[in-house]
């Protein structure tokens, strides 16, 4: 293999696994440190700075980051660190930090943007170009912004003064709302001369079954989406004794957990796939469970049963997940009998898709087969320049996080269009690489690995939450325990950097590493290579990150897969060849 | 600084035979300098005990004082262990060993602690084939009393302050062949591939294994001038030829290559080759392997690997007919049988 090069931004952005995986690159070592520090305020800003809405996305994020967490892999039963969590642990105990949010110049630079949706998407455009002196609108249908994260969670998942909060930051600093206003031209919005128009409008339309039985059940069956808007906004408050929730989505777990609480008592839900396929995070899965609500996997609805034209309940086929060699699904009747399952309610939660019926077609933005705009992943641009899409409106439904770091280039490219530049002028990411030594054996950070299992965190009792739909059922981690769940992030960001000169080859690094990361052997093609090393190298996902070659023909080569970053091996070295320095990536925003 | 070791091991460590992975072997984090050759002798004891799948509790770790005779408390954390006065742990094991046959016993000593005040004690355990391996942290200098050359150092050696050993070096493995030893060989810290396969030779044999391994001195002796650094040794080491050791349980599955090779069958059924050895050595010939030690030293090399083996080795219990269980399990009926035996005794005298 040739040596590692690892003044390459992403070799050790990599090693970072819970920032590398998170969309928006949020550097998470970092503020979990600062969080241990009891530094809440500049943990909530080193969040805020990157996703934009902290104490939202530290409730209900679909956090990426926890399944690529290193801690999860070190050894058997060991879970990610509750990186979500501590989020929620920094936005809950910080103190007034209004002073530290951007100041907004009085004098404007001219340009005028607009926003169509005032989503996650659009207010991190809102965020990033109202600094930069950008006249911006911002338009919904809704009555205040926030878009699904107000129409679709919950509130018992997501208080309404966390929103209120946290889009509050955005809206205040001058930005120009047009709530209750839908859009239903683009044209007429284009016509308006703005300098560049943002469509946010996420994935608005939720799927329904077309069974037999539908028409004569009509009014108690419901699309989940439209559901849950209509209980966030207060038009439906009561649902069914038994109630029947078809999906496994999390907008399926939402819209049991909302039944339990809006009246219903037999609440299930009912999933084509296996419980172990359906799409829904697992702790989704779990919450749901916990309040008493059984997940009916592999049925497969087949008809609506209606007596009287009154809704009695739906008949399910029982099917078995069948995978050929390429692992592809196929659900295959078992060839039982068709179940039956009373229902006073049904609940849709198979989906949503993209719409975008006010949108004409004759405004240069191109729309491919499934008919979806034509955007460039890069620089999200449509084929017209002036026109921009992110969030799930720009490549169909993913989450808030995902839409926030569309936001983030979306903003990037409209100011590089605004200044006539090309918005092919990626900015490079932001690199910092420091030597964490403080002396012979010490360091700036925690190197100790804490022994502690994941925590839990802790919950409101079951028969209040259930009551109250806008209680929040989690109550957040204490501070102490959010101290020692903190201490389990192995500082992934403290990489290990090695320096082949300075090496002896004494051996003291690959004797002392715990996880047996680092060998000494001859060079040769990774694959071989993988084989060669102390232990087997077999998580092909993670790099080896090879030295040039030492003296003795030999090259260092260390497997990154279950590095602890405990600091060991440097300070085992008697000649500091091996030194612990903290890398800060960060993903370079519009106008920096 | 750390003060334990991160309990966390890769998940996917090899067990051996007996369910033990590596760190089941491991004993405390070191608290010699960062870098001590000693340091990785005591990683590739805990390989050599790992891959034999060798139970902990059989086996006494014993050493003397100083930086080598500290490292025990390094590896083995759930064996025996003994830390006796400065030199004189060959007599510790010597009453252990007589006292229970059935534990490996493995001294760990250093230049000092063998060859200055441990002389007398060391030339004894040799002479008499007592059954254990005797590993030599062999550092040219005491690195505990900050780096003075011992007496292991090359006459013309320097060590850090600078000035040439005026004196002459005693050799370990030399002296071992003319007290009569039944296996001797020399190593290096810095190489694993040859160190480990010789302490498990060692462990295999049976008798007196004496295995000098040159272990540099990070702190006070691996300067240019030291012929006891990682640079001289690597550049004047000579291997006797390389060394395998496959345990008896196992099935030989390695393809050897024609040419200069020796196969022997040790005491417990493993088996060692060795390979590509050097022409003018026969390494079951004692008068071959003192020649071989004394011209590579008149050369200026040091010549490493297995340099003699006894294949009839009888250690001290075979030659004094001891007991074959262990003294310490006799009881009073086995050590006063009683008068009728005692007749029967006298009777035979008669």
């Amino acid at each position: 293999m040739n040596p590692t090069d690892i003044k390459n931004p992403e070799y050790f952005h990599k090693v970072v696994d819970c920032q590398y995986a998170c969309p928006a690159h949020t550097p998470v070592p970092e503020y979990i440190r600062l969080i241990a520090a009891g530094r809440y305020d500049d943990a909530y800003m080193v969040n805020w700075e990157s996703n934009v809405f902290p104490g939202i996305l530290g409730r209900t994020c679909d956090r990426p980051c926890e399944p690529a967490c290193r801690r999860g892999r070190i050894a058997k039963g060991e879970e990610p660190v509750a990186i979500c969590r501590l989020k929620r642990v920094a936005a809950d105990n910080k103190t007034d930090i209004s002073a530290r949010l951007p100041r907004i110049p009085e004098q404007k630079n001219g340009k005028r943007i607009a926003l169509i949706g005032a989503g996650p998407a659009s207010l991190t455009v809102a965020r990033d170009l109202m600094p930069l002196g950008y006249d911006i609108d911002i338009y919904d249908n809704q009555f205040a912004g926030g878009g699904m994260m107000r129409s679709q969670i919950p509130s018992f998942r997501l208080p309404a003064s966390v929103l209120d909060e946290e889009v509050g930051y955005i809206l205040d600093m001058g930005v120009v709302t047009h709530f209750n206003t839908e859009v239903t031209s683009l044209k007429s919005v284009l016509e308006k001369d703005y300098d560049a128009v943002f469509v946010g409008t996420g994935a608005p339309r939720g799927r329904g079954l077309n069974l037999p039985g539908l028409e004569d059940a009509g009014k108690h069956v419901h699309i989940g989406i439209d559901w849950l808007a209509s209980v966030a906004f207060e038009h439906t408050s009561s649902i069914g004794k038994r109630v029947l929730v078809l999906g496994g989505g999390n907008t399926a777990m939402d819209c049991c957990r909302t039944s339990r609480r809006l009246g219903g008592e037999d609440v299930r839900v009912v999933v084509r796939s296996p419980f172990a396929d359906m799409k829904a995070s697992p702790w989704e899965k779990e919450d749901a469970m916990h309040e008493g609500i059984p997940i009916h996997d592999n049925h497969v609805p087949k008809e609506f049963v209606v007596e009287n034209g009154e809704l009695k309940g739906m008949l399910f086929e029982k099917v078995e997940a069948q995978y050929d060699e390429n692992g592809k699904r196929s659900l295959v009747p078992t060839g039982e009998d068709l179940v039956f399952m009373e229902a006073d309610d049904v609940l849709m939660a198979i989906g949503q898709d993209n719409a975008f019926p006010w949108v004409e077609r004759d405004l240069g933005i191109e729309f491919d087969n499934w008919d979806m705009p034509v955007v460039d992943k890069a620089t999200f641009q449509s084929t017209n320049p002036r026109v921009f899409f992110g969030g799930d409106a720009a490549f169909g439904p993913e989450n808030v996080i995902t839409a926030v770091a569309h936001g983030h280039q979306a903003a990037i490219s409209i100011d590089l269009f605004c200044r006539a530049e090309p918005v092919t002028n990626r900015p490079a990411p932001m690199t910092n690489l420091v030597s964490q030594k403080m002396g012979i054996h010490e360091w700036s950070y925690d190197n100790q690995v804490e022994n502690d299992k994941r925590f839990v965190v802790p919950m409101a009792p079951l028969e209040e939450t259930l009551r109250n739909r806008k209680l929040e059922v989690e109550l957040g981690f204490d501070l102490s325990t959010g101290f020692k769940e903190a201490e389990r992030c192995l500082n992934c960001d403290v990489q290990t950097v090695f320096d082949t000169p300075r090496c002896i080859e004494c051996d003291a690094c690959v004797d002392i590493c715990p996880t047996d990361c680092i060998s000494f052997v001859e060079n040769a093609e990774e694959s071989e290579l993988r084989t060669r090393l102390s232990a087997a190298a077999g998580n092909l996902a993670q790099d080896l990150y090879v030295s040039t070659e030492l003296p003795t023909q030999r090259v260092m080569v260390k497997d990154e897969n279950v590095c602890l970053h405990c600091g060991l091996c440097a300070e085992r070295c008697p000649t500091s060849a091996w030194d612990m320095q903290k890398f800060l990536y960060s993903v370079t925003k519009a106008g920096q | 600084m750390s003060y334990q070791l991160p309990k966390f091991r890769h998940p996917d460590l090899p067990v051996n035979a007996l369910g033990y992975t590596r760190a089941d072997y491991e004993g405390s984090i070191s608290t010699l300098c960062a870098g001590c050759g000693h340091d990785s002798i005591s990683g590739a004891i805990v390989r050599a005990c790992h891959e034999l799948a060798l139970e902990p509790h059989k086996i006494a770790k014993l050493s003397g004082i100083g930086c080598s005779s500290k490292s025990p408390t390094y590896f083995l954390g759930k064996s025996h262990g003994f830390n006796s006065v400065h030199g004189r742990m060959p007599s510790v094991v010597s009453g252990a060993n007589m006292a229970n046959r059935d534990l490996l016993y493995l001294g760990v000593s250093g230049d000092g602690d063998t060859a200055s005040i441990g002389m007398g004690q060391f030339a004894h355990a040799v002479r008499r084939n007592l059954n254990m391996v005797y590993i030599v942290m062999n550092n040219g200098c005491y690195g505990l009393t900050k780096g003075q050359d011992s007496a292991t150092a090359d006459a013309g050696s320097a060590s850090k302050k600078g000035d040439p050993n005026p004196f002459s070096a005693i050799d370990l493995p030399g002296l071992a062949l003319q007290l009569g030893a039944t296996f001797v060989a020399r190593s290096f810290s810095g190489d694993k591939g040859q160190l480990v396969p010789l302490i498990k030779a060692a462990i295999s044999h049976r008798g007196f294994a004496l295995i000098d391994v040159i272990s540099p001195c990070v702190t006070f002796n691996n300067n240019p001038g030291s012929t006891k650094s990682y640079d001289f040794v690597r550049e004047h080491a000579e291997a006797t030829g390389t060394v395998d050791f496959v345990p008896m349980r196992e099935e030989i599955t390695a393809s050897y290559p024609a040419g200069r090779s020796q196969e022997v069958t040790l005491h417990d059924g493993s088996v060692l080759h060795l390979e590509k050895l050097a022409p003018d050595l026969d390494p079951f010939d004692r008068v071959s392997a003192m020649v071989a030690l004394q011209r590579h030293s008149a050369e200026g090399q040091i010549l490493t690997g297995l340099i003699y083996m006894d294949k009839d080795s009888r250690d001290l219990h075979d030659i004094m007919e001891t007991s074959r269980r262990p003294l310490n399990s006799l009881v009073e009926e086995d050590l006063c049988p009683g008068d009728k035996v005692l007749a029967n005794i006298n009777a035979s005298l008669r």
